[in-house]
């Protein structure tokens, strides 16, 4: 029976746009990937899923201790572990998500060498795999507000888009260190020292107010600024600086699109030097 | 099907200068180097042809004449420098054995993981579970990770996943050269009945008879570029008469003394000699008589010497050895010096190809020369039967007769 499928192959120049066609028609695939990388992370380990909670979980209690115990670092309102705790849960996500993004289309050269699929997938799918992750570290944040019986007030509507913006801001970066590690494996060496000092770049550990005044809204131009005071905000009812806020978001969205694109236009010789 | 047209691809192999030129163009490779220069090599050049609906071609040639780089472009994982492709049906391809294969997940899970980046969707895999798990004979191991399977049951479970993809078109690159016989079997086994349901097959292959049994149509690639186009008979001839050189099959007188790499040239002549004696001057008819004259040199006084004969078909393979320690009367008496063994054939019943001769000496069971490919002869279709039909496909023609048993009426 004939068919009326056709796909031309030619030689591509410039900038690519997104092929939302080709990514529907594979996109069973997008989630064996999630899926593959779910079920490999925790195999023949001792905690399996405890581990997902348990790096923000020790991480808070650390911060708990040096910032605020013994540095006198206050939170906004919020019991400081809950603050802190809610504050890592995105900011987690987004590091563990950017680290094994970037290196993905490396480890996993022999499928881009010997199959065809959108290679977006890739670290799409090792981002998607990590907000099971977040979403576990969420559960265990809940359990904390019963603990401090903190309330959780309407605004917890809110937090979607801000889940949506943690995943856009997460993608932009991951895309474009992953495509780029290809060509340059200097990326694989160089994020994890970019993740260990963007969290003091980003108001995790003390609250937005401790940045004098001028300089707030150069706090803006980070994408997890407005990830983290979000997730306060719809999680503990923190305020919310929209400004700055609106910012974050307008360029979490801008590093999704060239991260996008600059991916698309790399894409194409993946095959070859990797 | 699927329409190329003029068709390189390009592999850099050197530095492009200029490191630091455009970083974001995806172009070749930034090592750290100081080479000023770029080489460019074209690994296909000017590769055009169509395939139709249920085609089975096979694309063959030697190692570096750019296949699996046509295939790779046709699968779309590397990308042409000119030139396109056209494809008109969805495509399925099978570059390697188990791609996608996970060592920590089990069995089940990587035919789910296997079959999806083949590009299977979930329910097509779960309705051919069953089958597919039967095929690689590994009901009992579904659960285990598949890093503790042996190699050969990773390669049964790879391609029992790939045997059920049920795209129009499916490419498959050399893959059925790893595992043991009998898999291989079961593969080509496999790929024939997918070739008899009409399916579309692009094969890359280095094995000649397997090329010349499953597929129709052949293209040969030498270099990068396409030398020759036609039935998967005469594309495998072309190929290995490239290989091998053609032989002249005319003389019937060859010199041996002239063949190189051999440390004592004891055998000097071969004559070859037809029905009647005659000299055998063209191609053989299949049962003919076929008479070998073999003049060698013996150094010493001794009654301990044989002579061999091996014929090979085109593939390389022995169709045939004639060997003097195989008949008996033979006189015990010493000789030494120039000596003439002659192996009389009655009724040479190979089937009609190509032949080359090695021919070898032992003297006191001790190879004392060899001379491989030393000449051909041809063995040209003929109606050996006798009932108007040339017999085909085999090594052997041998007689035989078929008859009609008379049917039993079940009442």
């Amino acid at each position: 029976m004939p068919s009326s499928f056709e796909v031309t192959i030619r030689p591509r120049t410039g900038w690519q746009p997104v092929d939302i066609k080709e990514i529907f028609r594979y996109r069973e695939l997008l989630g064996f990937l999630v899926w593959r990388d779910i079920k490999i992370r925790y195999r023949q380990t001792l905690l399996g899923g405890l581990w997902a909670v348990l790096q923000p979980l020790i991480a808070m209690l650390i911060l708990t201790v040096i910032f605020n115990r013994l540095a006198g670092v206050k939170s906004d309102g919020p019991p400081y572990p809950l603050f802190a705790f809610a504050g890592l849960a995105p900011w987690t996500f987004f590091s563990t998500a950017v680290s094994q993004s970037s290196n993905s289309l490396v480890s996993n050269q022999a499928l881009i060498s010997k199959v065809y699929f959108p290679r977006v997938f890739i670290p799409l799918g090792a981002i998607g795999a990590l907000l099971l992750d977040l979403s576990l570290s969420l559960g265990l944040l809940v359990l904390l507000m019963f603990y401090y019986r903190w309330p959780i007030s309407a605004k917890v509507l809110w937090l979607p888009v801000f889940i949506v913006a943690a995943v856009l801001a997460t993608s932009g970066v991951g895309l474009t260190f992953s495509a780029f590690n290809v060509s340059f494996r200097d990326v694989k060496y160089a994020v994890p020292f970019l993740m260990q000092m963007g969290i003091f770049v980003t108001p995790v550990i003390y609250p937005i107010h401790y940045i004098p005044g001028h300089w707030r809204m150069l706090m803006g131009l980070n994408p997890m600024t407005g990830v983290v005071l979000g997730f306060r905000y719809s999680l503990l009812g923190s305020a919310a600086p929209w400004p700055i806020m609106g910012l974050s978001l307008t360029v979490s969205l801008a590093i999704f699109a060239v991260g996008l694109l600059i991916f698309r236009r790399m894409e194409r010789k993946f095959a070859d030097i990797i | 099907m699927l329409q190329h047209e003029s068709f390189p691809g390009r592999s850099l192999r050197k530095i492009l200068s200029g490191r630091w030129a455009s970083p974001l163009a995806p172009s070749g490779d930034r090592y750290n180097s100081s080479a000023q220069t770029p080489e460019h090599f074209w690994a296909l050049k000017d590769v055009s042809f169509e395939v139709a609906r249920g085609d089975v071609v096979g694309i063959i040639g030697r190692n570096g004449a750019g296949k699996s780089t046509l295939l790779k472009i046709v699968s779309r994982i590397t990308e042409p420098t000119e030139g396109c492709v056209v494809l008109r049906a969805r495509m399925a391809s099978l570059l390697e054995v188990g791609t996608g294969f996970h060592p920590e997940l089990t069995g089940r899970e990587n035919i789910f993981l296997n079959g999806a980046i083949l590009g299977m969707s979930k329910a097509e895999i779960a309705s051919n579970f069953d089958e597919i798990v039967a095929f690689a004979e590994l009901e009992r191991f579904l659960d285990t990770p598949v890093k503790h399977y042996s190699s050969g049951m990773y390669v049964r479970l790879a391609f029992a996943v790939a045997a059920h993809l049920n795209s129009e078109v499916l490419v498959v690159d050399e893959v059925l050269a790893v595992g043991d016989l009998a898999f291989q079997k079961k593969c080509l086994g496999k790929m024939n009945a997918l070739s008899r349901v009409g399916r579309t097959v692009l094969f890359v292959s280095h094995n000649m008879a397997a090329v010349e049994n499953l597929c129709r149509r052949g293209i040969v690639l030498d270099g990068g570029k396409l030398v020759f186009e036609g039935t998967s008979k005469n594309a495998v001839r072309h190929y290995l008469d490239r290989i091998f050189g053609a032989h002249d099959c005319t003389r019937h007188v060859i010199d041996l003394k002239a063949a190189s790499d051999r440390r004592s040239p004891l055998l000097r002549q071969l004559e070859f000699y037809t029905n009647g004696n005659q000299p055998l001057v063209e191609g053989l008819q299949i049962g003919s008589r076929f008479k070998v004259r073999v003049h060698f040199e013996l150094p010493h006084l001794t009654s301990n010497f044989n002579v061999g004969l091996g014929f090979n078909n085109a593939y390389g393979q022995r169709a045939f050895t004639a060997a003097s320690q195989f008949t008996p009367n033979r006189s015990p008496v010493a000789v030494a010096g120039s000596q003439v063994l002659t192996c009389d054939i009655p009724s040479l019943t190979l089937t009609p190809g190509e032949y080359t001769v090695c021919v070898w000496l032992e003297i006191e069971n001790a190879e004392a020369d060899l001379a491989n490919d030393a000449a051909s002869i041809l063995i040209i279709e003929s109606d050996y039967y006798g009932t108007g039909k040339v017999p085909w496909n085999g090594t052997f023609v041998l007689k035989h007769h078929w008859y009609l048993e008379q049917p039993v009426r079940a009442s």
